[in-house]
């Protein structure tokens, strides 16, 4: 008895001494006051933060805040617009011959042999405190010749008694592109930048050749299409035209390393304390990763050394009223610090974000009607219950599409003959993809017309952006076309309700499923469904993700889904995944479905040389007709990020192609203060009522234990 | 002892490479080498070069267990089961195929894995003893009754209702806690009272029957009924002779247990967001990431081997007529 109770009184105490009149802080007495800390989640550790290997948004949380590659995107124009980060202006673009004279801007691309990226940066941009630029007296490297010895005591970077910074160079983002190419960086993009920078297979196949021999140190090799210029300046040469390349320097790859920073981390007895550039990034960037423990949290912390950007004076219309702008002209950033801890569980998360603990959160499905509600008007909104704790609903639709394929070169579904064409077209009507997202995303999501998403150029709003195929436009709305014209359509392709005309057996299709468990299994009897709507029989072979792949790249799939995020802006970033020479059985390509047109192919390749403008907005149109015509994809959805915010998140327009925006929140740290405690007094009650229970329980078997003895003594 | 306990060691060698190719084939017939690299490298334009040169820096080139291109002993020995399994017996864990160090992973991993064990496993023992003895003494009234019909319904319960369940009324509706997550030091407590309470109460039900079992079993002995005849107290006897006597099932079913506090709790570590060897388990599964999963299989086996030679060794302890030989 006695030590149940002390247990409990302890545990009461130890709460009651530790949390200041909340229990149930999980950020406790290491929280300072004074701060402006953002609180957030990640519920993947990322892999990788060196940015020549990282590509996933998992990683780009962190590292965009980190690393600043020389282009960024503005905050808060849409269309998403580019603009210089620590480059000094937009890169000078200049068309050259094969002799490398200059030629004139409207050249035709067929006649330009290189393109020349110049790229200036800006002065007097320092790198953040880092041990790896630690100089001694003497000017020499501090840490750059470690013994064993030296390291015995060394568990984590902040191990190291100094750190020391430098200027940004323009040899750091030429470091980058080099460590790009190095094969033993692992980095995922060198196929397409080999296909386009100038020296830079012959560069990787040099290293490949010699990969014992070379040093982690890159300074003496070169690029021959990659040339430092002087101290801000240096030139990427590329073959032909490559417009969208400009997109590429907004992203991580492309951001500066230090080459100090590869020659410290290459050290003996480095990689056994995991202190690499994976886990260690060194940047120039608004924040520096300062707990790097992937298995509880990750921490951001201003970088003491960073170069004062300030906050845009001007944005889209609107911004001004929804308050984006009353922060235009100061400093960044606003945040001293930004703590990302490891949430797996989609209720821990939800719970916290409620309680205040985190100041951002998505919507689970479990807790998607306890949050959002929808007007008459389809429109979505916060809850009654989300307004009264003043919780702000933003919503964006995402660069992505989710998308049902056909495998063309299945000798059923793929192919360009009318038979499979008009099947395709058939299941692309039956296949209710409204319905869908109604359902498995809870509206979070707009049909496709086609592979392109609303926001990016080559889109056309309302009508004009009809698939006539598939929707007719009635009272002002896309309207899905009924299941009798996909009827007639099997009919017309030879399938009279299901039945193969030449061979008279019913038609069976094949759908490769990623899983089969309980969650998928809702969605797959829902595909059966609509498939049966046409007398189809729909099979489903599930598989695991690996195998689907290798079914993908064997073209061994019939029907399948899959997805495409876009890397950047730009209809290029979607039409090229139905680009023949991109099929993926030929070329291990994006273009899953395997879908060749010459026609389509031809046009893909004028369009992707010329910026936008009508002449390219017609001939995206073309294309457009002809992929709605041959329907190599049942065109799926467009999903919409929701995101909610506590009302004390400042500056939190939601960006989906950009993730270095944690420099433009701010946060009103007392009014959070002030909700934190309101919402969270315990209720102690129960506590009191257990103990008493416990102290009847235990009264009462000791009165039983009592009259027994004395029953016995008797 | 000393023979059996090096005899016992011996017979570790086969079951932990008979454990090592299981884990191995299991793995690999389900992932191949290239599968897995795909995986590593991510989604969008991953080149074959690109995978092979992954493969080839992990060891992942070589054949799965024969080498017909190598001659002699290397057609084993340069095999990726050979080289990735040699070197586990110096427990030398390499590197994850994400590049990480196991080894450093799991020195720092263990302490919340026993952070949250120990104290579950004590403060189990005491109230499931104590329980049982309660159970024992009023055997065959209503409170044994209703205190079995209460330990099986707590038994039929799934763990994962009480994890959610306690994080509900616990963390949510009470507020007494952090719903999840963790801490380092003394900032740890709060994050662990909510775990350690709900794997207390989720053993009650199972443990208190067993204890309950053994504690009776030892009260219908003759030597209880000569401790009675002698008229000696009930609470004397219970405590003084059965506690004793049954103890000793128990705290050999616990040794066999204690090794394997170092492994985690796979379900609560990852439902409290506690850095532990489950979570890191569970983790390495969903990532495909061989290197880990067998390292700790390995390192699971022989922890588990461990437990059954201690068990062996606190018989000795406990019951003085038991030999090892």
């Amino acid at each position: 008895m006695s030590f149940n109770l002390r247990l409990c009184m302890l545990t009461a105490v130890i709460f009651i001494a530790g949390c200041d009149g909340v229990w149930n802080n999980p950020y406790g007495l290491s929280e300072g006051s004074e701060d402006m800390v953002y609180y957030s989640t990640f519920s993947e550790r990322p892999q990788f933060l060196d940015p020549a290997r990282s590509y996933s948004t998992t990683a780009y949380q962190f590292i965009q805040q980190i690393y600043e590659p020389p282009l960024g995107y503005h905050y808060l124009k849409r269309p998403f617009a580019l603009r210089s980060l620590s480059a000094e202006r937009m890169p000078t673009v200049r068309l050259l011959d094969a002799q490398g004279r200059e030629l004139p801007p409207d050249t035709p691309p067929n006649q330009v042999r290189y393109s020349e990226y110049i790229i200036d940066i800006q002065p007097n941009i320092l790198y953040q405190p880092h041990p790896a630029l630690a100089r001694r007296e003497d000017g020499g490297l501090r840490y750059h010749n470690l013994t064993e010895a030296d390291l015995a005591a060394i568990n984590t970077l902040s191990d190291f008694e100094h750190t020391g910074t430098r200027e940004l160079i323009a040899e750091d983002f030429v470091n980058e592109i080099k460590r790009m190419a190095d094969p033993r960086r692992h980095c995922p993009v060198t196929g397409i930048l080999g296909e386009y920078i100038v020296g830079f297979t012959e560069f990787r196949e040099r290293i490949k050749a010699q990969q014992d021999e070379w040093s982690f140190d890159l300074r003496p090799y070169s690029i021959s299409g990659v040339q430092v210029e002087s101290r801000y300046r240096y030139r990427i040469r590329l073959h032909g035209v490559y417009p969208q390349f400009i997109f590429w320097l907004a992203m991580p790859f492309f951001a500066p390393v230090p080459w100090e920073a590869d020659v410290f981390y290459a050290q003996d007895g480095m990689s056994q304390r995991n202190l690499n550039l994976h886990w260690h990034p060194i940047g120039t960037g608004p924040y520096m990763l300062t707990e790097n423990n992937p298995n509880l949290r990750m921490v951001l912390e201003r970088n003491p050394n960073f170069r004062g950007e300030t906050y845009p004076s001007d944005g889209d219309p609107g911004d001004r009223e929804a308050g984006f702008l009353r922060d235009a002209g100061r400093t960044l950033p606003f945040l001293d610090r930004a703590i990302y801890s490891l949430e797996k569980e989609s209720i821990p998360r939800w719970t916290k974000f409620l309680q205040g603990y985190y100041d951002m959160s998505g919507i689970g499905s479990d807790s998607f009607d306890q949050a959002i509600q929808y007007s008459g008007t389809g429109e979505a909104g916060v809850t009654d219950e989300m307004r009264e704790r003043g919780i702000d609903l933003s919503t964006a639709i995402a660069l992505t599409v989710y998308y049902m394929g056909f495998n063309m070169i299945d000798p059923v579904v793929g192919g360009t003959s009318e038979r499979s064409r008009l099947l395709r077209q058939a299941i692309s009507i039956a296949v209710d993809y409204e319905e869908y997202i109604a359902i498995f995303n809870n509206g979070r999501g707009i049909p496709a017309q086609g592979p392109i998403p609303p926001q990016i150029f080559g889109a056309h709003l309302g009508e004009a952006n009809l698939n006539p195929h598939v929707y007719r436009w009635r009272e002002g709305r896309a309207e899905r076309r009924g299941i009798e014209e996909a009827r007639e359509l099997l009919r017309q392709a030879g399938y009279h309700k299901g039945i193969d005309q030449e061979t008279g057996k019913p038609l069976t299709l094949y759908y490769e499923a990623v899983g089969a468990g309980p969650d998928a299994k809702a969605s797959l009897n829902w595909l059966r469904k609509q498939f049966a709507k046409l007398d189809i029989q729909l099979v489903i072979r599930a598989t695991d993700y690996n195998r689907f792949r290798a079914k993908m790249r064997e073209g061994a799939g019939q029907i399948f889904q899959w997805g495409w995020h876009a890397d950047y802006p730009d209809p290029e970033n979607f039409l090229f995944l139905l680009y023949g020479p991109n099929a993926q059985v030929d070329n291990d390509g994006p273009n899953s479905t395997n879908y060749r047109n010459p026609e389509y192919d031809a046009l893909f390749s004028q369009m992707k040389n010329i910026p936008n403008g009508p002449k390219r907005q017609r001939i995206i149109d073309q294309m457009m007709e002809i992929l709605r015509h041959d329907a190599p994809w049942a065109w799926g959805y467009h999903p919409v990020d929701y995101v909610l915010s506590h009302d004390w998140m400042i500056n939190n327009k939601l960006s989906t192609i950009s993730y270095n925006t944690l420099k433009y929140h701010r946060i009103d740290v007392d009014r959070r203060a002030q909700k934190r405690a309101e919402w969270n007094a315990p209720v102690v009650w129960p506590l009191w009522l257990a103990l008493i229970v416990l102290i009847a329980l235990i009264a009462t078997a000791l009165i039983g234990f009592m009259r027994r003895e004395r029953e016995r003594a008797r | 002892m000393t023979a059996y306990i090096i005899r016992r060691a011996l017979y570790a060698i086969p079951i932990l490479i008979g454990v090592n190719l299981l884990t191995f084939a299991l793995f690999f017939v389900v992932n191949s080498p290239e599968e897995v690299a795909r995986l590593h490298l991510g989604d969008k334009q991953v080149t074959q070069e690109q995978v092979e040169a992954w493969k080839y820096e992990r060891g992942y080139h070589l054949p799965l267990m024969y080498n017909g291109e190598a001659e002699g002993a290397e057609q084993f020995t340069e095999t990726i089961f050979y080289t990735k399994s040699v070197r586990l017996f110096a427990f030398d864990f390499g590197n994850s195929d994400s590049g990480r160090n196991i080894g450093h992973d799991i020195r720092q991993r263990m302490w919340p894995s026993l952070a949250l064990a120990v104290p579950s496993l004590l403060l189990g023992l005491l109230l499931n003893t104590t329980l049982a003895l309660m159970l024992a003494f009023f055997r065959g009234s209503y409170l044994d009754v209703g205190g079995v019909v209460l330990c099986v319904a707590l038994m039929s319960v799934s763990a994962l209702f009480y994890i959610i369940g306690g994080q509900y009324l616990v963390g949510k509706l009470l507020q007494m806690v952090p719903i999840s997550g963790y801490d380092t030091g003394f900032e740890a407590l709060k994050f662990l009272v909510l775990p350690i309470l709900i794997s207390v109460v989720y053993g009650i039900g199972s443990g208190t029957r067993w204890y309950r079992t053994l504690f009776l079993e030892e009260i219908s002995k003759d030597y209880v009924r000569t401790a009675r005849a002698k008229g000696l107290s009930e609470q004397w006897v219970l405590f003084r002779h059965v506690l004793r006597n049954a103890l000793i099932p128990i705290l050999t079913g616990v040794v066999v247990l204690l090794p394997l506090l170092f492994m985690g709790s796979l379900i609560t570590e990852s439902f409290f967001a506690i850095p532990g060897l489950g979570s890191y388990t569970i983790d390495a599964i969903q990532r495909q990431d061989f290197s880990i999963v067998r390292a700790m299989v390995f390192l699971g086996t022989v922890l588990y081997i461990l437990g059954l030679l201690l068990t062996d060794i606190s018989y000795t302890l406990a019951d003085p007529r038991v030999r090892l030989n």
